[in-house]
């Protein structure tokens, strides 16, 4: 077992070589197209200027406000939705009344986009910070909502009667095995509902004039600046990947880890 | 010391062994009249019919019957995992009233936690008992040694093959330190090997921790192999047809001749219920 060790990290550095040598390929392509002006620079700019905007926004600090005032929205926003969504689904899972009644209109309201809240929000909050967190919050409140209820509902009552006959009572059932039995769902679940409270984060800024990456890509357009448009949508990709493969890409393994394969 | 008490009403088994059955132990558990029905829309099925099944501490009882014959049911009740039926199930002389650590079960299926190791599963019963730490790891250690998992005790559920995950529900079943072990269909989804193997090993750990045991099996041999007693059941109603002493030395392997005969003997009572010519009982 030991010894198979060295060889996964040879090909892991294999498969980050091949990945960064398509990237490489790709920018290179992208330059030559872009040197070569088939389309005019100003709809189609080379990587080169893209980076130098990249650089100066950076530098100017545009970039940084704008992330940190989106990743603020966000992580209230989810936040909030987290204790929302779980409320809300162990209610249904426990309450039949609630999951017949409740249930059925969170699986309707998850079916809509987020950004279609946006309306109501400004009607109700004004153009206000409330406004979009409240877009954020019905993105993932409902995804939340739903894995945490069959993360509860799933649980198999042949663990319940194991802890039981183990001498469980109701109370270390829920800390021991209810809660711990909900993990692999519940990851599902939030991944989902960061996707969704993400995109509708970056569709609210787009529509909302304030601060935001969504609001810096508005600006760009209106300054019919093209290589700004693209350093801002390379940032939203780089923060969107980042946070799914660093966080969530991570709980996904230590649940492949426990639970094999077959979990989820 | 025990204490005699009608000792005559108890049917003494086939070939009765003379001078044992005067010194009849008090049960430690004890199913009295015990009937249960179960309701569905179609009909109601008597799933046990007025079953009284007594086991004397630190005897090897094995359940044999053909499914729907209530032996899963009946060990339900023992657990105190099934608490709707008419009739008296007590334990060391309490009624049982739930599910309790002194009675451990080990499930057909592997019952392990799959987020937890080897280890933490074993330690699981512990814990809610709130045993130190130290006094844990050691109680887990030779519970692991005793099924022969101390080589896996990091390894996850979904890692194991299904005779190690059955030993490691044996673990921790008895790393809780039961008074008795409730076992049902523990071998039925292995192997055929694995299953000879695991029945060695079952009797190798009963004869060290002498425990309880009522063990539920559709496989006769099984039963011959492990029980002190077999308690053989007909469907349909479920009832026990009769009981069987087995009074072979032990360890006995699924070879002996002895055990072959008797699971003879077993099989012919199984198949001599003359299946009633009104197939279900309706009431």
């Amino acid at each position: 077992m030991r010894s198979s060790r060295l060889r996964p990290s040879r090909e892991v550095g294999l498969k980050l070589l091949r990945i960064l040598g398509f990237y490489l390929g790709l920018i290179a392509i992208w330059s030559l197209l872009g040197r070569a002006e088939v389309w005019s620079p100003f709809l189609f700019p080379s990587p080169e200027r893209v980076f130098e905007s990249l650089r100066a926004n950076l530098a100017n600090g545009l970039i940084l406000d704008g992330l940190q005032a989106s990743l603020r929205r966000l992580v209230v926003g989810y936040a909030i939705s987290f204790v929302l969504g779980m409320s809300l689904g162990l209610l249904m899972a426990t309450w039949r009344f609630a999951d017949e009644t409740v249930g059925g209109m969170v699986l309707g309201l998850q079916s809509l986009p987020s950004i279609t809240w946006l309306p109501l929000a400004v009607l109700w909050f004004g153009l206000s910070e409330s406004a979009i967190i409240f877009v954020v919050l019905m993105g993932s409140t409902f995804s939340i909502a739903i894995s945490a209820r069959s993360g509860m509902r799933g649980l198999p009552p042949l663990l319940a009667r194991a802890a039981g006959t183990l001498g469980a009572t109701r109370w270390q059932l829920y800390r021991y095995v209810v809660v711990p039995a909900m993990v692999p769902s519940m990851v599902q679940g939030m991944k989902q509902g960061w996707s969704f409270a993400w995109r509708s984060l970056m569709a609210g800024e787009l529509l909302f004039v304030s601060v935001g990456l969504g609001h810096l890509l508005d600006v760009g357009r209106s300054l019919n600046n093209i290589n700004m448009v693209f350093a801002i949508m390379l940032v939203i990709v780089i923060v969107g990947v980042a946070v799914d493969r660093l966080l969530f890409g991570r709980a996904e393994a230590w649940v492949r880890e426990r639970w094999g394969f077959a979990a989820g | 010391m025990a204490l005699v008490t009608g000792t005559e009403t108890q049917a003494a088994g086939p070939g009765g062994q003379s001078g044992v059955a005067a010194e009849e132990p008090e049960p430690l558990l004890a199913l009295r009249r015990i009937t249960k029905r179960f309701h569905t829309k179609r009909q109601d099925t008597l799933a046990l019919d007025d079953v009284t099944l007594e086991v004397r501490p630190r005897e090897f009882i094995c359940i044999v019957g053909p499914s729907g014959c209530g032996k899963s049911t009946l060990l339900n009740i023992a657990a105190g995992i099934d608490m709707d039926y008419e009739g008296e199930a007590s334990f060391e002389g309490a009624p049982i009233r739930g599910m309790a650590q002194q009675r451990a079960v080990i499930f057909q299926e592997p019952a392990l936690f799959p987020w937890l190791n080897v280890r933490a599963n074993v330690e699981f019963g512990l814990k809610l008992r709130n045993v130190p730490k130290e006094q844990r790891r050691e109680i887990v250690d030779r519970h692991l040694n005793l099924v022969n998992l101390s080589r896996f005790d990091r390894a996850y559920v979904h890692e194991l093959s299904g005779g190690m995950k059955q030993r490691a529900q044996l673990a921790r079943g008895l790393a809780v330190e039961p008074h008795a072990l409730l076992m049902d269909e523990p071998f039925a989804a292995l192997d055929a090997q694995t299953r000879d193997d695991l029945q060695m090993e079952l009797q190798s750990v009963w004869a060290r921790i002498g425990t309880t045991v009522l063990f539920v099996t559709h496989n006769v041999r099984e039963a011959v192999i492990l029980g002190d007693r077999v308690v053989v059941m007909s469907p349909s109603p479920g009832r026990i047809k009769t009981i069987i002493d087995v009074n072979l030395g032990r360890p006995r392997t699924a070879d002996d001749h002895a055990v072959a005969d008797l699971a003879a003997q077993v099989r012919y009572e199984l198949q001599n219920t003359g299946a009633p010519p009104e197939p279900r009982y309706a009431i």
